[in-house]
């Protein structure tokens, strides 16, 4: 494995920030922005530089569902738990998506192709329940029509 | 301190405007049931069971946060603040395990007794999470169960704030809320360093030390092996309390005579090796004021404080004195003098060390402390693999309590016995080792004689006494004036250490403890959250010194015949390769076991 180092944007963010109220979140925002998610090395690093324990790193990391401790899966599944998509059923998609991917919401699969989260209200309620892969919007899912969607992504590889 | 008038169910008082609800209410004789609050430290009230009713306030008012103000009407006893505190308390105990009757805190449980307090009487909630956490086991001191854990946050605050360690904090939120350490990695992957004030804090048994009284009843029934046992200073002062008796009941003799019941083939005293101690650290002091060697000299016998140098003040090592501790020092002895004196083969000896302290446990299993293996190799022929460390066992004094009592022993009623010669000769210096302060008393006691060459006269030296976290003293030595300095706790000792470390202390010696009060309050004695406690047991240790015949580390007669014996001088040869260890920087955290 690549030994994860801060690159010269971030320590000179990490200097900028040294000192000041709030500054382990911004950093953190901007290693996850440049990695995909706070690799545990870097932790490590930041803790030394900015004298904070690393106790409390993991705390903020994993306080925060934005953060990731481990890189993200390539294609991010975001599956709507919203109000309108829960009543139309959301919960049966999940289901499904769990089981054909062997992961629990938060998790990406052991190929790291998938990263499933679950999230409220994609903002398209009139087409409950929806799910997106990326960028891509799927509506009024059916629970017959997940393996389907997501073998298209499995193909392409 | 301004006065102000309250009223409490229905009664006028006056109290300090500077309490809170919980604390006036304590100071008046109610104590309001509580799960997180602790002295001194910033509450975090999470454990919501201090609700009270205060007048013209809508919701219950948490009384640990909640400061008291001129007026006000506060009702602790009314049917909405019992029904409150037992919801509350019930949706606790549905996320607990009720496995009470296997569980180390058993009799020692404040969530048990706060249960039995509230007359809760029956489970009424189902636990929320099937889930099981796994234990955190990694530490040979302190063992977390997190299933155990209701999230009050006491150890957390602790770790930061009493001690300024920081090895452990809330994670996750909601439901998945627990407490642990930087990625899950254990505490013996973290900067830890084994106090045990967090076991000592923790209302319900999700931490406790490493258990180690099973390998010492195996090692006690082998007939082949000679069992022997060292007790430190504190444990005699505080171990009464485990058997139903006062604090501060000095039980020095019956805890022999138990020990002896237990089935241990000598009883010896860890006082005996603080003697030693003394003998070996004052001659460096000495040697260190009169060769210019690096000063300030820092006392080294509590291992929480060698492992936290070691994490946080790598570059002020060479201040530590390179004294092993009286535990250390004791193993290494028996090992070696002991066994030659008397003819035991040493791979025979179990020594079984009864400690106020886990981070003892870790000590004892420090790669370098098998100095008597390295002895005996050559002699005896020894491989790698016939390797044996100098303390084999670590009990806390709760630990040795345990023991004594499936023993079957009625402690209270025992007439009492002397320890074994001559591991077992002491003298006063050694007794106050228990105390903070006690060891730097006991350096200057012959320091000073031996400096002076005169006898002292005042053996007191009140001004190192006391259970505040930082004193500091000017002692005069037939003239020579030496700054002393005192810390107890590591968050205090964090003050001198950073005036180490920029050259500008201004003291010659410096005594340091882990535990707040010193020993006396170390993570394996008896529980106690009682300030009142830790003073009673300073009292008995500063009067068993009084005691004593002997009073001074030097006249110790079975120490004298060691040095006559076999080690020949304090600070020569076998005393280096015996007596004293090195220390190492620790790689970066979270590397906490790893040595750089």
């Amino acid at each position: 494995m690549e030994q994860k180092k801060l690159n010269p944007e971030l320590v000179k963010l990490v200097e900028e920030w040294k000192g000041k109220e709030g500054n382990l979140i911004m950093i953190l925002h901007e290693i996850q922005n440049h990695h995909g998610y706070v690799p545990r090395e870097l932790s490590l690093e930041l803790s030394k530089m900015l004298e904070v324990p690393l106790a409390r790193i993991y705390e903020v990391i994993t306080f925060y569902n934005f953060f990731k401790l481990s890189p993200p899966g390539k294609h991010l599944i975001k599956l709507c738990m919203g109000t309108a998509c829960y009543l139309r059923g959301a919960g049966i998609i999940l289901d499904e998506i769990k089981n054909i991917l062997g992961v629990k919401e938060g998790e990406s699969t052991k190929d790291n192709l998938f990263h499933l989260d679950v999230v409220r209200c994609l903002g398209c309620c009139g087409l409950a329940p929806v799910l997106m892969i990326d960028e891509k919007v799927y509506s009024k899912v059916k629970k017959a029509e997940v393996a389907d969607i997501l073998s298209k992504y499995i193909k392409e590889e | 301190m301004e006065k102000i008038n309250i009223k409490i169910n229905g009664r006028e008082y006056k109290v300090s405007s500077e309490l809170t609800i919980l604390e006036a209410c304590q100071e008046i004789g109610i104590d309001i049931p509580t799960l997180c609050y602790l002295k001194d430290l910033k509450s975090e009230a999470a454990c919501s069971i201090c609700l009270v009713e205060v007048k013209g306030a809508k919701a219950l008012m948490r009384s640990c946060v909640t400061p008291v103000n001129k007026g006000m009407e506060v009702y602790t006893n009314t049917e909405r603040v019992r029904i409150a505190r037992r919801v509350n308390l019930e949706l606790l105990l549905a996320g607990h395990p009720k496995d009470c009757l296997v569980c180390d805190r058993s009799d020692t449980c404040e969530l048990r007794k706060i249960s039995f307090d509230l007359g809760i009487r029956e489970a009424r909630f189902p636990k929320v999470s099937k889930v099981e956490l796994p234990l955190d086991t990694t530490s040979v001191s302190i063992v977390r169960d997190p299933n155990k854990c209701i999230l009050c946050g006491r150890c957390v605050s602790v770790c930061s704030s009493v001690q300024s360690v920081k090895a452990i904090d809330f994670t996750g939120r909601g439901k998945n809320s627990k407490i642990t350490t930087f990625f899950d990695e254990g505490l013996s992957n973290s900067v830890c360093v084994n106090c045990g004030q967090c076991v000592m804090v923790c209302p319900t048994g999700a931490i406790t030390e490493q258990n180690e009284t099973e390998g010492v009843w195996k090692a006690l029934s082998c007939p082949d092996k000679f069992v022997i046992t060292e007790v430190a200073p504190a444990v005699r002062a505080a171990i009464g309390e485990e058997f139903g008796l006062t604090a501060g009941t000095l039980v020095t003799s019956k805890l022999v005579e138990a020990l002896r019941k237990v089935g241990f083939a000598k009883v010896f005293d860890t006082q005996f090796s603080a003697d030693l101690t003394i003998m070996e650290e004052g001659y460096e002091l000495i040697s260190r004021i009169k060769n210019k060697g690096v000063l300030p000299m820092i006392t080294s016998c509590s291992p929480g404080w060698i492992k936290f140098a070691e994490h946080f003040f790598p570059g002020i090592l060479a201040h530590i004195s390179t004294c092993k501790s009286p535990q250390q020092m004791f193993g290494a002895v028996a090992k070696t003098y002991y066994a030659k004196k008397y003819n035991i083969d040493p791979r025979k000896i179990v020594v079984v060390s009864i400690m106020p302290c886990t981070a003892k446990k870790f000590e004892a299993k420090r790669p370098e402390m098998k100095s008597a293996f390295n002895y005996w190799k050559n002699e005896l022929k020894l491989e790698n693999k016939d390797e044996f460390p100098d303390v084999d066992y670590v009990l806390t004094t709760r630990e040795a309590a345990r023991m004594i009592r499936e023993a079957g022993i009625n402690f209270a009623s025992l007439k009492g016995e002397d320890f074994d010669e001559p591991l077992g000769i002491s003298t006063g210096a050694a007794v106050i080792f228990g105390a903070t302060g006690g060891v730097m008393e006991a350096a200057l006691r012959t320091a000073y004689e031996v400096l002076t060459g005169k006898e002292l006269e005042k053996l007191d030296f009140v001004s190192l006494r006391g259970l505040q976290g930082i004193k500091t003293a000017e002692i005069d030595i037939e003239g020579l004036k030496l700054k002393v300095a005192i810390a107890s706790s590591l968050s205090n000792a964090r003050k001198l250490l950073e005036e180490v470390e920029s050259c500008k202390s201004p003291y010659a010696f410096i005594e340091i403890m882990t535990c707040p009060g010193g020993c006396l309050g170390g993570g394996g004695q008896p529980f106690s959250l009682n300030e009142e406690t830790k003073q009673k047991r300073m009292e008995a240790i500063y009067q068993e010194d009084k005691n004593k015949a002997l009073r001074k580390s030097h006249q110790n007669p079975a120490v004298k015949a060691l040095y006559k014996d076999f080690l020949k001088e304090p600070l020569g040869e076998k005393s280096h390769y015996l007596l004293h260890t090195h220390y190492a920087k620790r790689k970066e955290t979270p590397y906490g076991t790893e040595k750089a």
